[in-house]
């Protein structure tokens, strides 16, 4: 079909409000929510899951299920109503006037279909283009969001793609037919800190280079800062503020879009001028929304009477900004600059003696060249190698590094449920890289306790949590009888501040960040001395990862933990750790204190690194280092440096040293190590990578 | 893959080697060896002819060295003895009475190929179970010719759009059909189809639109040599489609499965159609599972096959076991359980091969 010629604004939605129907109740997913989104402009649509911000998208497409409904206002695009239009006049806008971007790209991408005729069938489609002409557009696409060899891609299934490929891949199809409007729902949620910033950078490229409109959804408001012009903040349903980035960021005007900022650490800030503030409460189910005020319960400035009453509250536009609007009664009341009220500054535990110390660590593993066809040659997958480090009493070292690098090996050989392929980890003077988790003693196991990635998952369905915790208590043979468990579970229920009553509650009735705080009481249950938490907020909302890591640092205060704190965040890692070790493929490329990692000389590895992270703060200006290809497989690693075929500071180095040899482990300052060959003159004028504007 | 299948293959030889164990020392208890010397010798036998008449044939010997005279790992018994008339005569498990010492074989077994004589039919067991087995086999394509495309698509249909009127209606008639037994349907369709005073024929017959004096043959006994539309079809669908409806429920619950995933959803708002979303999309991923289930099914079938051969008198395997079961042939029914014990393994060696070949995930890692 040709395309309609149109002057206005791409995508306008009006008091859209959508509902899905239960058997029990009607559910309002979406309610009185407004966006223009206008030609050649990225709007960010920002919320915590659960918010709505994923059902405005399948609106807009109009593909809500057969639960799912338009129950009032309407979507506009290009001037005509998608809510009137004929199954076949949809299907003639899918895919080439308005394309969506997915959160999943392996999941979005059929695996017995070869990539080639995924991406060929769109225009096939659209244009009635032949198969020929389809396939030379599909390659032009395929070289524009630079991927390699686009021919062998064309042939591949999506198996055989990494992660970052196959969102390239996705984005290519969402491309094809050169859209007017790009939905991105996610896009990089699932990927690499390095691989997303080299996507964010191509979407925008692009969406600059075909004049697309975006609607870009993501609860990552650094993300949106990046990529987007104008953002809609939404909470439980409702759009509660949008605005330009500027006025919105700058001179917020809801107190919910404050809370939120206050809520996550932002690398410019000092952590003890700016602490981390949770929002409290949980986020209301949507059957069970507070009247009023959907935000009125966890509020600061909440006022009883006013902001409980049962009456709409419409969004009102500000003075000040372009099309600046804020929904909430009371926001030129408050004051907006009023500083935050420091809570009393905790001082840090002293740090003790060493507890954990690993020496020249490797972690080796035999896989079978070709699974199927058994015999034949090994691989060896080095999964770590020399890791050498200390760890001491109420100290957070944290772990950082990108999918594959070796941080979850390392976790599983410290809890003994690998054994060690050489080399020593000594706790308390004991070694026990050799004894694997069935023979260490109940004392070493109850020592040595880990927090998991995802609350979702490591409950146990159908037993209490109560249940849970004392099935721990038992295993660390803690308390001589039930009754004395049971009391020692209640401790621990009030040591991770969750109410008494939890106990007999089942997994499924608690939110995330509770399911986590089950998880760290578990862990503590033996007194566990080393806690090494992996990603143990990044599956949980925003506005609670800041309560689950505050508590984290409490608990260490108050038990001398030593916590070895594995993330990809940057952000949350400056915020809470007082060392850092930065890892690239099994190998430790840079260990020090906080201050000497966040700060220059930094490995190359370390400054692209925090050169991805997004920051939600329009003060800091960061330097653009966007890490081109893919993570070596552990399999098959480059030789020489691990990081050189990735590395912008190659060719300082002379005689191809990087390719030759492994970098030896120099120390720059005290305690500061880095695996490197650049010489001591280039390293000091390496620049800070986040530069905060002056104010 | 090599290691794998011969893997396999050991696991399959020591099963079907138990198995036939079991099946030896449960035929060989006293009282079927006593019925045994009774039907070949004499009905009126005394107890001390019983006991010599086992005694020379070497049935009174230990169950291990019987086995292993069965297989053929342990000497056949020879017996030197003197008959009516006086004359000393030899006779033994592995050579015909008075043959010379010479020409005698040591060893006569399943490994030598010897799979015995059957007590019923009066010929070589081998020969027996194989003809049986091609009858079987033949009924047994066409069962899957009709089973498989028909299981397909019932579950295609049914499972492309979850909750449909369509999808209600067949996966109702699929679970009628699994619930119905062979010997339950079997009937039915005897009774409705090949039955010249009850149900459809007559009426055809009455109204001049058939010739003939039923629909379909209720014997298929003429059909191991010459099988035609009639004398066969009936046997061929009792089998279909108690297995059909099986295959059909995991096709629909493996189609509901990938119509609600993600890359469906990508298609459909890439702007495909939904024909298109089902027959490019859909069908290939949707087939991977149901493929190992009709593999499974097979062992399955020969369960039906008992039944439907019993029923419509048709000489085949299944036929061959129920008449040496219930004749006390005790080397036909050792053959017959060890050719179904390697039928079982080598299809279920087939799926699994297979299934990789099916799935371009694990075929190209």
């Amino acid at each position: 079909m040709t395309k309609l010629d149109y002057d206005g604004p791409i995508l306008e939605i009006d008091q859209l409000s959508i509902s899905f129907f239960t058997r029990l109740r009607e559910i309002p997913a979406v309610m009185d929510f407004s966006v223009t989104v206008q030609p050649g402009e990225a709007v960010g649509l920002v919320g915590e899951s659960g918010c709505g911000k994923s059902t405005v998208a399948l609106g807009v497409m109009q593909d809500l299920g057969k639960n799912g409904r338009v129950v009032g206002g309407s979507i506009k695009f290009k001037g005509r109503d998608l809510g009137t239009m004929s199954m076949e006049e949809l299907r003639d806008i899918r895919g080439s006037e308005i394309a969506m971007i997915y959160q999943e790209p392996m999941a979005s991408l059929n695996p017995a279909m070869k990539i080639g005729k995924q991406l060929m069938e769109v225009p096939m489609i659209h244009q009635g283009m032949s198969s020929s002409d389809a396939y030379e557009r599909a390659l032009q696409v395929v070289t524009d969001v630079k991927l390699p060899d686009p021919k062998r891609i064309l042939e591949s299934f999506p198996h055989q793609l990494s992660g970052g490929q196959q969102q390239r891949i996705v984005i290519a199809m969402a491309l094809m037919s050169e859209p007017s409007l790009l939905i991105l729902d996610e896009p990089t949620t699932a990927l690499d800190v390095t691989v997303e910033a080299a996507v964010v950078e191509l979407v925008k490229d692009l969406g600059k280079k075909y004049g697309t409109s975006m609607l870009f959804i993501s609860h990552n408001l650094g993300l949106v800062l990046e990529t987007c012009d104008r953002i809609c903040v939404m909470y439980s349903g409702e759009a509660v503020e949008t605005g330009r980035i500027e006025d919105v960021f700058d001179k917020m005007q809801h107190p919910y879009t404050q809370a939120l900022f206050r809520s996550i650490p932002l690398p410019g800030a000092d952590k003890n001028a700016r602490p981390l503030v949770a929002i409290p409460g949980n986020f209301p189910l949507p059957h069970e929304r507070p009247s009023g005020c959907n935000f009125g319960p966890r509020c600061d400035y909440f006022e009883v009477g006013r902001c409980d009453r049962a009456k709409a509250i419409p969004m009102e536009t500000v003075e000040h900004g372009d099309r600046h609007e804020s929904r909430c009664l009371k926001f030129d009341e408050i004051d907006w600059d009023a500083p935050l009220e420091l809570g009393e500054v905790k001082q840090k535990g002293e740090i003790g003696e060493v507890v954990l110390s690993m020496k020249n660590l490797k972690k080796y593993y035999e896989v079978a060249a070709n699974a199927m066809f058994g015999g034949g040659s090994t691989r060896v997958v080095k999964a770590n190698e020399t890791l050498t480090f200390e760890a001491r009493e109420s100290e957070t070292l944290a772990i950082v590094g990108e999918s594959g690098c070796g941080k979850s090996t390392f976790a599983k050989v410290l809890m003994g449920l690998e054994t060690a392929s050489d080399g020593t980890i000594l706790l308390d003077g004991e070694e026990i890289q050799d004894t694997p988790i069935e023979a260490r003693t109940t004392k070493n196991v109850a020592d040595i306790q880990m927090v998991f990635q995802n609350p979702f998952d490591t409950l146990n369905p159908s037993m209490t949590v109560g249940r849970q915790i004392i099935r721990a208590l038992e295993i660390f043979k803690v308390g001589k009888n039930e009754a004395e468990r049971r009391v020692r579970m209640l401790e621990l229920l009030d040591l991770v501040k969750l109410p008494r009553e939890f106990a007999d509650r089942m997994p499924r009735q608690l939110s995330g960040g509770q399911k986590q705080r089950v998880g760290i009481a578990r862990a503590f249950a033996g007194d566990a001395r080393i806690v090494v938490a992996d990603e143990p907020v990044s599956a949980l909302d925003v506005s609670v990862q800041a309560a689950v890591t505050d508590l984290l640092m409490e608990i260490q205060r108050e038990h001398k933990t030593t916590l070895l704190f594995i993330s990809h965040d940057l952000s949350i890692v400056r915020y809470l750790s007082d060392r850092v070790m930065v890892m690239y493929l099994g190998h430790v490329v840079e260990l020090g204190t906080t201050d000497q990692v966040f700060s220059p000389p930094y490995h190359p590895y370390t400054e692209a690194l925090l050169s991805a992270v997004p920051i939600a703060d329009t003060s800091v200006e960061k330097q653009h280092i966007v890490l081109e290809g893919d993570i070596p497989s552990a399999m098959n690693p480059p030789p020489g440096c691990p990081f050189q075929t990735r590395c912008r500071w190659k060719s300082d180095v002379p005689g191809g040293l990087c390719e030759k040899d492994i970098p030896p482990v120099r120390e720059l300052a005290d305690g500061h190590q880095v695996k490197c060959h650049l010489s001591d003159d280039i390293l000091s004028k390496m620049e800070p990578v986040i530069k905060i504007a002056a104010q | 893959m090599g290691i794998f299948i011969l893997r396999r293959l050991g696991v399959m030889l020591l099963t079907a080697l138990c198995l036939t164990f079991i099946v030896f020392f449960l035929t060989n208890l006293y009282p079927n060896l006593e019925k045994l010397a009774k039907t070949q010798g004499n009905f009126r036998m005394s107890e001390e002819a019983v006991e010599s008449y086992l005694g020379d044939r070497g049935y009174l010997d230990a169950m291990p060295v019987k086995f292993g005279r069965w297989v053929g790992v342990v000497p056949g018994w020879v017996t030197e003895k003197v008959d009516d008339d006086g004359n000393p005569i030899v006779i033994g498990r592995c050579f015909a009475r008075n043959t010379p010492q010479d020409q005698r074989a040591k060893f006569c077994g399943v490994l030598q190929g010897h799979w015995g004589s059957s007590t019923v039919f009066k010929t070589d067991v081998g020969e027996l179970v194989m003809t049986r087995l091609g009858a079987t086999g033949k009924l047994m394509g066409f069962v899957l010719l009709l089973m498989v495309p028909m299981a397909l698509g019932v579950g295609v249909l049914a499972g492309m759009r979850e909750g449909s009127r369509l999808d209600r209606s067949l996966s109702t008639f699929s679970i009628a059909t699994t619930a119905t037994p062979e010997y339950v349907s079997g009937v039915i369709f005897i009774a409705l189809l090949a039955s010249s005073k009850n149900g459809l024929s007559p009426l055809l017959v009455d109204w001049g639109w058939m010739d003939a004096k039923t629909l379909f043959s209720g014997s298929a006994t003429r059909a191991v040599d010459d099988a035609t539309f009639k004398n066969f079809f009936l046997p061929v669908l009792t089998i279909s489609l108690y297995g059909m409806g099986y295959i059909a429920r995991m096709t629909r619950a493996s189609m509901t499965e990938v119509m609600t995933a993600q890359y469906i959803r990508t298609a459909r708002l890439k702007g495909v159609s939904f024909g298109n979303v089902v027959m490019k999309h859909a069908l290939r991923n949707a087939l991977i599972a149901p493929f190992t289930v009709i593999m499974l099914q097979i062992p399955w079938l020969l369960n039906g096959v008992v039944i439907v051969e019993t029923l419509f008198n048709y000489k085949g395997f299944g036929w061959l076991l129920v008449q040496a079961a219930s004749n006390n042939d005790i080397e036909l029914l050792l053959a017959v359980s060890v050719v179904s014990v390697v039928v079982v393994l080598l299809t279920q060696l087939i799926s699994d091969i297979g299934y990789v070949f099916l799935n371009p995930r694990i075929r190209i890692s």
